[in-house]
């Protein structure tokens, strides 16, 4: 009798994913995997290899998409919901996680900053130009002593007469090199306040992180501030403390609990794909129970984390969620998308450590997103306390 | 200036095609989407609109189809289309490339247009004799196949790329025109396309709003009819040129020339 033959699915169509969301979400999602499969994915080994990418010609195009602050209202931005934009940054992350995090600094950091906490002239002058990506924009919160402890940082703004006058330094900070304005955190004598800092303003200065393992398609930078002076419309009004930038934080994590899994959902696709045609011992190597073993495990883990995923979003769109959710998401799903990618590495052998296959460059890219907008073990400690009533951070 | 664009719900071309008893192409339980083909004609029709200096230009899409072939329609509004029309009733079922011009043709006459842009093909049928029967049936001239176009004012020019020739057409609205896959790069739908898409009108007609008698269209009055269908066979190795006395090469300019490729 012939074998039959089973049109193989993908591990999400297996989810039944699709029929989760609406047509809206259907075309957003195709208008990036379609602009990333043209514009991205020719490309990304190269600029992954020489750690430089064309920021400034992507970021036009990606603000001509709607991409930059796209969940944001008004001001030029497109207005969509919140699971679109994570629907978004799952398809930028399946390219690389570098494209997604100028996204996310943009649109949940910088741009998300100023709606939420700026004035008015704040809004009129930065975000229709943020949001057409003519303008690039970072956010400097982290210290080079202060990650996930950002309430002890050094940089100051002090009162001369009406003008605030910035010193200090920041570190790791996504577009910080090629960006046009900074909303930079300071500690001030009312507490920790945000301010929109042009980054033309004389004693500002941004070089750049070199010799990164990860990341290599993002600028990352240092920001220092040298007795940088600011007029008093500088200051973001209604940031008091550190709950200003935090709540910043928790709309890019969200962005995250959907990036890592398109990082994992490429791998996974990759590695099916060379399971299938590599033969070994006179037969594919997706044969073997070992090699589906393995699959089946990761295929799981990935619906899993879309699940929760999608969950999460409908919960940020009905306005219920709680930043103790998202570091659900958060923890769980970079997790398992950096255990996908190596073990996606074990299938593909010797071909898994090239530039020629994506898995390991998303695993390394995986580490920063592992760390970055909050540690694991930070997540842990906000579910951790969420479910105890204790608080374990000191 | 109104730019009718027809446009085609197609079987998505990389899921599994079935086929209904009648042996026409199962439209319903398939993934469908936007010919690809007739995006260009899309972006072709917008170009046009934007650089229309009266400013009231406008784009209205037409396609055919069952309830789904809606899709069309919304993804050439998400591009920037103003609005649709929709011919959809179960007489139409099976219409043959006559049938489908006679109403496409009554739809256009019933909306007015200065410019029928259609695509080169569908990627479907791949027929492309659409523009050429819809322009005869409205009485306009056809400028087809174009690679590149041109409008000032009432004029429309032009370029045809032959195998042999280059040639340059000019015609006078109202005409219909259809374009090539060279002709432009179809734009993705912007998210904020996207969002104002929901909010644009689509109307939908049926044979009685066309003034088309049901025997006139679908199936049974088409001039041509799928007897019987096959799937096609496995695709098998290519040929293989082997240099082993230096003519290797050519053979391969041979069998390039002999396939049409050079």
């Amino acid at each position: 009798m012939a074998k039959q033959v089973v049109r193989p699915v993908t591990s999400l169509e297996l989810f039944a994913i699709d029929g989760q969301l609406d047509d809206e979400e259907r075309a957003i999602r195709q208008t990036v995997r379609r602009f990333c499969d043209d514009r991205i994915r020719p490309h990304i080994a190269d600029w992954f290899e020489d750690a430089a990418m064309p920021v400034v010609e992507l970021s036009l195009e990606l603000g001509e998409l709607g991409l930059m602050g796209m969940h944001l209202e008004g001001y030029g931005c497109a207005g969509t919901s919140a699971t679109a934009y994570g629907l978004a940054c799952m398809e930028l992350e399946a390219a690389d996680s570098g494209i997604r995090s100028l996204v996310s600094v943009q649109g949940s950091l910088a741009m998300f900053a100023i709606h939420r906490f700026g004035s008015e002239e704040h809004k009129q002058e930065w975000l229709p130009r943020l949001a057409a990506g003519e303008a690039i924009g970072c956010f400097g919160l982290t210290e080079a002593d202060f990650g996930s402890d950002p309430g002890g940082m050094r940089t100051q703004a002090r009162l001369d007469g009406t003008d605030w006058v910035l010193n200090g330094t920041k570190m790791w900070i996504t577009n910080g090199s090629v960006a046009e304005m900074a909303v930079v955190w300071a500690r001030t004598d009312q507490g920790i306040r945000g301010f929109v800092v042009p980054t033309a303003t004389p004693g500002f200065s941004a070089p750049e992180i070199k010799r990164k393992l990860s990341l290599r398609a993002s600028v990352t930078s240092e920001l220092v501030l040298e007795d940088v002076r600011l007029p008093a419309s500088a200051l973001l009004p209604t940031a008091q403390g550190l709950t200003g930038p935090l709540s910043c934080l928790s709309e890019a994590r969200f962005g995250i609990v959907f990036g890592a899994l398109g990082a994992a959902r490429d791998c996974l696709e990759a590695t099916i794909s060379y399971a299938g045609e590599r033969e070994i011992f006179g037969k594919p190597l997706s044969a073997y129970q070992l090699t589906q073993q393995k699959i089946a495990d990761m295929t799981l883990e990935l619906g899993k984390g879309m699940l929760l995923a999608l969950h999460l979003g409908r919960l940020k769109d009905a306005g219920a969620i709680r930043n103790e959710q998202v570091s659900l998401g958060k923890l769980n799903n970079v997790r398992e998308a950096l255990a996908i990618a190596r073990e996606c590495r074990t299938i593909l052998a010797a071909n898994g450590v090239t530039l020629e296959y994506p898995v390991l460059r998303h695993a390394n890219n995986l580490e920063s997103v592992l760390t970055y907008e909050g540690t694991s073990e930070v997540h842990q400690l906000i579910i951790g306390q969420a479910v105890t009533g204790e608080s374990a951070f000191r | 200036m109104k730019i009718v664009v027809c446009v085609k719900y197609v079987p998505d071309a990389t899921a599994d095609r079935k086929f209904n008893a009648d042996n026409t192409v199962d439209r319903v339980g398939v993934q469908g989407m936007l010919s690809e083909l007739d995006e260009y004609a899309v972006e072709e029709a917008l170009k046009i609109r934007d650089g229309d200096e009266s400013g009231d230009a406008q784009v209205v899409v037409l396609t055919m189809g069952p309830a789904d072939a809606r899709a069309a329609i919304l993804k050439s509004l998400q591009m920037g289309a103003d609005s649709g029309v929709h011919i959809v009733d179960d007489a139409i079922h099976g219409s043959d490339s006559v049938g489908s011009s006679l109403l496409l043709a009554k739809a256009v006459e019933r909306q007015g247009a200065d410019i029928v842009l259609c695509g080169m093909a569908s990627t479907d049928g791949s027929m492309s004799v659409i523009p050429a029967m819809l322009a005869e049936r409205l009485g306009v001239p056809q400028v087809t196949f174009a690679s590149e176009v041109t409008v000032d004012g009432n004029t429309v020019r032009v370029r045809r790329d032959g195998d042999a020739a280059t040639e340059v057409i000019e015609a006078s609205t109202p005409l219909v025109l259809s374009v090539t896959d060279q002709s432009n790069e179809p734009r993705y739908p912007s998210f904020k396309g996207i969002m104002a898409a929901k909010k644009k009108p689509v109307e939908e007609i049926t044979l009685a709003d066309l003034g088309v008698a049901a025997g006139d269209v679908g199936l049974e009055a088409a001039w041509t009819k799928v007897e019987a269908y096959a799937e096609r066979p496995p695709r098998s190795a290519g040929a293989i040129v082997t240099d082993e006395d230096g003519t290797g090469a050519n053979q391969l300019v041979e069998f390039l020339a002999a396939q049409k490729f050079v």
